[in-house]
């Protein structure tokens, strides 16, 4: 009876949940680290971060990122030191969202947010400026018209950069190395790092993660 | 017996009559195939724990319509190796006979239209049933010259599996055919329903070999999976209609899904009693037609069901599941009803003829086994 035993578990099958997700209508929940479309963050005050390095054009693997730094203007700085990012472009056609700017910012300046549906019907189009990438008055990412903004898409968008430990050392897991940002201060460290009271006194022997 | 349409002589307002069962034959198989096209795909996603086509309409009823309309409007491309004419007729030679076969289906009882008594069924000749095996054989050319013509190797590979594979199988599927035909005594199709009024399905009546037969030939007839070599993806890229697009490719799709629908039709007919049913008092000529579609749709659902679980057969094992299985089950079956009826028509001890047909049929099948295996060693020796 072995040929009918396959002709039942098709004929169940039709009565199991389905497995698929219906995709623009409904979305899965993104991951906290997911790596979507940049932004240039801001510093409580309204600040900008970029110091126009050029540290995230030089890591680039894909040549997609373009910066030229600039003095700030005496009277009315654009960033806190003594130079800010003047120009700044990505050019999504090439970028492949590997984070290594955001790894490579001495400042934090560059983030990813967790958008990645954003289309362009023109070449032009794909490159983003600093017009783009600079994070409102209110620290959150424009939502320009052709991107498809999701609920929580522009959360936590340092969370990769807060996962990772200061200075590339574990034993300061846990501890606030991060400056603050514009319309959310100084974010607390990712749910399942240890916090900083637990480890003000054993810093900075080396501590395992809890999870 | 015959249509009694045309007892009192034929003219205009029969022609009429007979104009209109051809549109609306014609109407319910295109309507048949964007159904079943939509059918089989959410089956079997649903068998496949997916959602299948749900853009198109509610359920995605609308997506066969989509698809087909994407593909009028594709450009139609012709290679340059093809033999132009035998090119562009093929798709028409295979989906002729799909529609024509289903022309002496009864799907109804009898209904008057404008004071004229006629049967639901296009036409109702005493050589119905010949009829069928002869569009089902014509079929094959559609196929074959598509591929042939494609001047094209893998199309060339599929029309040869195909010609090969329904040869094959149409001699299975004629013997269990003829195993209806004897129990009704007719050729007609309609005298074949008739026979089997009251429960008497050929489906028992024949005992269940003939029924399973036929649906295992007529899906290898239909190139169907698991049976689906003469297009098996995997092998032959698209097998015959890899060359083929636009229209000539929609023509392809739609033959094969109304073959599946005109076979299954036939197979109600022949086995499962037609349009035989319980009427329920309200509109006594509706429910024929009602039990005729409830029964097409249980055959259309088995074939999917087919589709989704067996996984396809080797070239070498559908050809020995073709003639040295099916064949000669089908040929023996048939003539083991061929002696009962014989018997009782004699007055001869039924039981007795059952013990001597099955003591014959065993002995016939060891001696087969006994040559295939010689047959084997020989082979193996050489």
């Amino acid at each position: 009876m072995g040929y009918f035993a396959g002709f039942r578990i098709t004929f169940k099958q039709i009565f199991e949940e389905r497995v698929t997700n219906v995709y623009p209508d409904e979305k899965r929940p993104k991951p906290d680290r997911f790596h979507g479309r940049h932004v240039l963050n801001r510093y409580e005050d309204g600040m900008e971060k970029c110091i126009g390095c050029e540290l995230c054009a030089g890591v680039c693997p894909a040549r997609c990122i373009y910066v030229r730094g600039a003095d700030n203007p005496p009277d009315d700085p654009v960033s806190p030191g003594e130079r800010y990012g003047f120009v700044y472009e990505i050019n999504y056609l090439r970028c492949i969202h590997c984070d290594l700017c955001v790894e490579a910012c001495p400042t934090e300046a560059i983030t990813e947010s967790k958008l990645f549906e954003f289309s362009f019907t023109d070449r032009q189009d794909a490159i983003y400026t600093k017009a783009e990438l600079v994070v409102g008055d209110d620290g959150h990412p424009q939502k320009l018209p052709w991107e498809d903004w999701r609920e929580g898409d522009a959360e936590r968008t340092s969370a990769w950069v807060r996962a990772t430990a200061p200075s590339g050392s574990a034993a300061y897991e846990g501890r606030v190395g991060w400056s603050g940002e514009l319309g959310f201060g100084v974010r607390t460290p990712e749910k399942g790092q240890t916090a900083e009271s637990d480890t003000a006194s054993a810093a900075p022997a080396p501590k395992k993660r809890k999870r | 017996m015959g249509d009694p349409l045309y007892a009192d002589g034929i003219n205009a307002a029969v022609l009429l009559i007979v104009a209109a069962k051809v549109l609306i034959i014609f109407a319910f198989l295109m309507v048949a195939v964007l159904f079943m096209v939509w059918f089989e795909r959410k089956v079997i996603s649903d068998m496949q724990s997916r959602i299948g086509p749900d853009r198109a309409g509610p359920w995605g009823i609308g997506q066969t319509l989509a698809d087909g309309i994407k593909l009028f409007f594709k450009e139609a491309l012709m290679p340059t190796q093809a033999d132009r004419r035998v090119f562009r007729l093929a798709p028409f030679l295979s989906i002729v006979p799909a529609f024509l076969a289903f022309a002496v289906v009864p799907f109804g009882g009898e209904i008057s239209v404008f004071g004229h008594r006629t049967q639901m069924q296009l036409a109702d000749p005493p050589i119905g049933v010949l009829f069928l095996l002869a569009m089902s054989g014509i079929a094959v050319y559609g196929i074959m010259l598509a591929g042939w013509a494609s001047g094209s190797k893998y199309p060339l590979l599929g029309s040869v599996r195909a010609s090969a594979q329904m040869v094959s199988y149409e001699a299975a599927m004629s013997l269990a055919i003829a195993s209806a035909v004897l129990a009704a005594g007719s050729l007609s199709t309609r005298d074949i329903v008739i026979a089997q009024e009251g429960y008497r399905w050929n489906l028992w009546v024949l005992g269940v070999v003939p029924f399973v037969i036929y649906l295992i030939a007529a899906t290898a007839e239909t190139n169907r999976p698991p049976f689906d070599l003469v297009e098996a993806e995997q092998e032959l890229v698209g097998g015959f209609h890899t060359e083929y697009s636009s229209i000539s490719f929609a023509l392809f799709y739609l033959a094969e899904f109304m073959n599946t629908v005109t076979v299954s039709a036939v197979a109600v007919t022949l086995f499962l009693g037609g349009p035989n049913g319980p009427a329920i008092g309200f509109l006594p000529d509706l429910w024929p037609v009602v039990w005729f579609l409830a029964k097409l749709l249980v055959f259309l659902f088995v074939y999917v069901w087919l589709r989704a679980t067996l996984p396809r057969f080797r070239y070498d094992q559908l050809m020995d599941l073709g003639w040295k299985k099916l064949i000669p089950l089908a040929l023996y079956w048939l003539l083991l009803i061929a002696a009962l009826r014989v018997g009782r028509d004699q007055g001869w001890n039924r039981y007795v003829v059952l013990a001597v047909g099955v003591a014959v049929g065993a002995a016939c099948w060891a001696a087969l086994g006994a040559a295939l295996r010689q047959g084997e060693t020989a082979k193996a020796a050489a």
